[in-house]
């Protein structure tokens, strides 16, 4: 046996276990999804026709409700919205509570509180986030009635169309916090003190120094987070599952809610497939960037 | 000792400010899983901490239909396996991606990163079809084996990178003295690994035992149900009962929050590790 074949053998025994389990649980499984959302029921091929029946339809996208009515929107406009406003305040967050933790006594069990959120069970933070919001026993109402509020906003948050979907994405930024702070803090720890202290010399203020040293450096990390948290807000699931299961009356259905129900609940496993595979492209443009930033920046 | 600057006052008046801002809910759901039920409803901020009790606790743990005690036995059933093997063969993986040069390396290996953006949903009717033809549904086979396949790329990518900062020179003084691959593999390797797969062990744990949508498309036997699928069930349709619910949620979290607090700095390290390269 050559050098060449005894490598080869050993590649085999330490690679082929694990490429052959994820080839069997995971990549056959996703090309089976992706073949079946170009057919019907029958196994017929049927080209683009169950794109275009579910980005048509009022699940997915509800053009007489958005943006006039209250919502269902439809699972896509709600995903979006999902990252217009979870995505920013979690990002500017984490940043700038990681500047703030820096070096203060109790810092590190500030940050240990925070991560909380992301150690519990999704499904526990969709409870946590109904509990949150309800008449009785949540909080937010309570504090928004003493506040001298009234109507929907003192009521159940869950329960009501107008408001299940700002209850969730409110929650979720509750639940998201610590990933941003995590990383951004162990990314402060990363940068240099020279660059202050240089900065000090030059007699730069808080701010310039904030913008022109923490920013930048931050930056590497502030990308892993960005795609993160976009793939996190795309695939939402648990959270919704359990503090409204998409309702009430679809006001706060997400794409992978759709997916399931259409899949598990109704059997049409083409449009499941379908919007599965809607779901996957999304996810693949942030995968697909976040890869080629990261080789950018490896400088290979 | 720094000066007290209105600065620095400013910056410890608003961290503390936002730590109660995330402790209240947290709070929250502990306060109310040990208070009766009459009370809480009222708000757990006027509950009398004269009648504090673990009955909830005893409520959930032994509910009539979905006790959550059941839940968490078989939650560890599934997450032990399934958090041990992918360790192993993933492990083996990573070392052999680093290591060896062989046919269609790069290819696989950039696939494999691939993998990790791509939703559970993606795979969810085919696996489902799988291993019901395997007679896997309803089992805890069937979702370990998903477990095992569902955490092997980020295991991979993350140990490949934890391999490829430790010296050459042990693994090469191993080889020369005649040890075979596998042998300084298991003997000489993960060994000196320890921490990477501490880091491993705590997220892909975490994961397992949090996961609620590969559980839910792959068991519904009610006796063989994980914790977190019981805690939707118990919520009840009109009328919830949060005293029993918030001790179920708080039971489940018990077990991932205290492997995040023994495991702390190898969990972080997982998950900046694992982004960062």
């Amino acid at each position: 046996m050559t050098k060449r074949q005894a490598e080869l053998g050993s590649a085999a025994v330490f690679v082929l276990p694990a490429v052959a389990i994820m080839g069997v649980f995971i990549i056959y499984p996703a090309v089976a999804t992706l073949v079946l959302s170009f057919l019907d029921a029958d196994g017929t091929f049927v080209g683009l026709r169950n794109f275009i029946t579910v980005l048509t339809h009022e699940d997915t996208i509800n053009v007489d409700r958005f943006p006039g009515r209250s919502p269902p929107w439809g699972s896509l406009i709600h995903n979006g919205l999902w990252i217009i406003v979870h995505l920013p305040i979690t990002l500017l967050l984490g940043i700038i509570l990681a500047n703030l933790l820096h070096n203060i006594i109790g810092g590190p069990v500030i940050k240990a509180i925070i991560f909380i959120g992301m150690v519990v069970p999704m499904i526990v933070g969709g409870v946590i986030i109904r509990f949150l919001f309800d008449a009785s026993s949540g909080i937010v109402p309570h504090l928004l009635r003493s506040l001298g509020s009234e109507g929907l906003v003192t009521r159940t948050w869950t329960a009501y169309p107008q408001t299940s979907l700002a209850a969730l994405i409110l929650g979720s930024i509750l639940l998201w916090t610590g990933f941003s702070l995590t990383m951004h803090a162990s990314g402060l720890s990363t940068i240099p003190k020279e660059l202050y202290e240089a900065a000090d010399v030059d007699g730069a203020s808080v701010l310039t120094k904030f913008f022109r040293i923490t920013i930048p450096m931050l930056a590497p990390v502030t990308s892993v987070v960005v795609a993160m948290t976009l793939l996190w807000e795309i695939k939402i699931f648990d959270i919704v599952y359990a503090a409204t299961e998409g309702g009430p009356g679809g006001s706060s259905m997400v794409l992978s809610l759709q997916m399931y129900r259409y899949a598990f609940r109704r059997l049409d496993h083409n449009l499941a497939a379908t919007v599965a595979t809607i779901l996957s492209m999304f996810t693949l443009v942030v995968g697909l960037w976040l890869l080629k930033r990261q080789r950018k920046g490896e400088g290979a | 000792m720094k000066r007290i600057t209105p600065g620095r006052a400013t910056q410890y008046v608003l961290a503390y400010a936002f730590a109660v801002v995330w402790l209240i809910p947290f709070l929250g759901v502990i306060v109310t899983s040990v208070s009766p039920f009459a009370e809480v409803v009222r708000g757990w901020w006027n509950v009398d901490i004269r009648n504090m009790s673990l009955r909830n606790y005893l409520g959930a743990w032994a509910h009539d239909t979905m006790p959550i005690g059941q839940g968490i036995g078989n939650s560890f059933i599934v997450t032990v396996p399934a958090t041990i093997v992918p360790m192993l063969l993933g492990s083996m993986a990573a070392y052999g991606f680093l290591r060896f040069r062989f046919p269609l390396r790069t290819t696989m290996f950039i696939t494999i990163i691939l993998l990790l953006a791509i939703p559970q949903h993606m795979v969810a009717v085919p696996l489902f079809q799988i291993l019901n033809g395997l007679g896997l549904i309803n089992t805890y086979w069937g979702l370990i084996v998903a477990h095992c396949a569902w955490g092997m790329p980020w295991i991979v990518l993350f140990l490949r990178g934890y391999f490829s900062t430790l010296p050459m020179e042990i693994e090469e003084s191993a080889r020369i003295d005649g040890a075979g691959t596998l042998y300084t593999f298991f003997r000489v390797v993960l060994p000196m690994s320890w921490p990477g797969l501490a880091s491993v062990f705590a997220l892909q744990f975490t994961w397992v035992w949090n996961d609620f949508f590969l559980a839910l498309i792959t068991v519904y036997h009610p006796d063989r149900l994980v914790a977190t699928q019981r805690i939707p069930l118990l919520r009840g349709q009109y009328h919830v009962d949060w005293g029993i619910l918030t001790s179920a949620a708080v039971l489940t979290t018990l077990v991932p929050l205290l492997v995040f607090i023994l495991l702390q700095k190898y969990y972080v390290k997982g998950f900046v590790g694992f982004s960062s390269k």
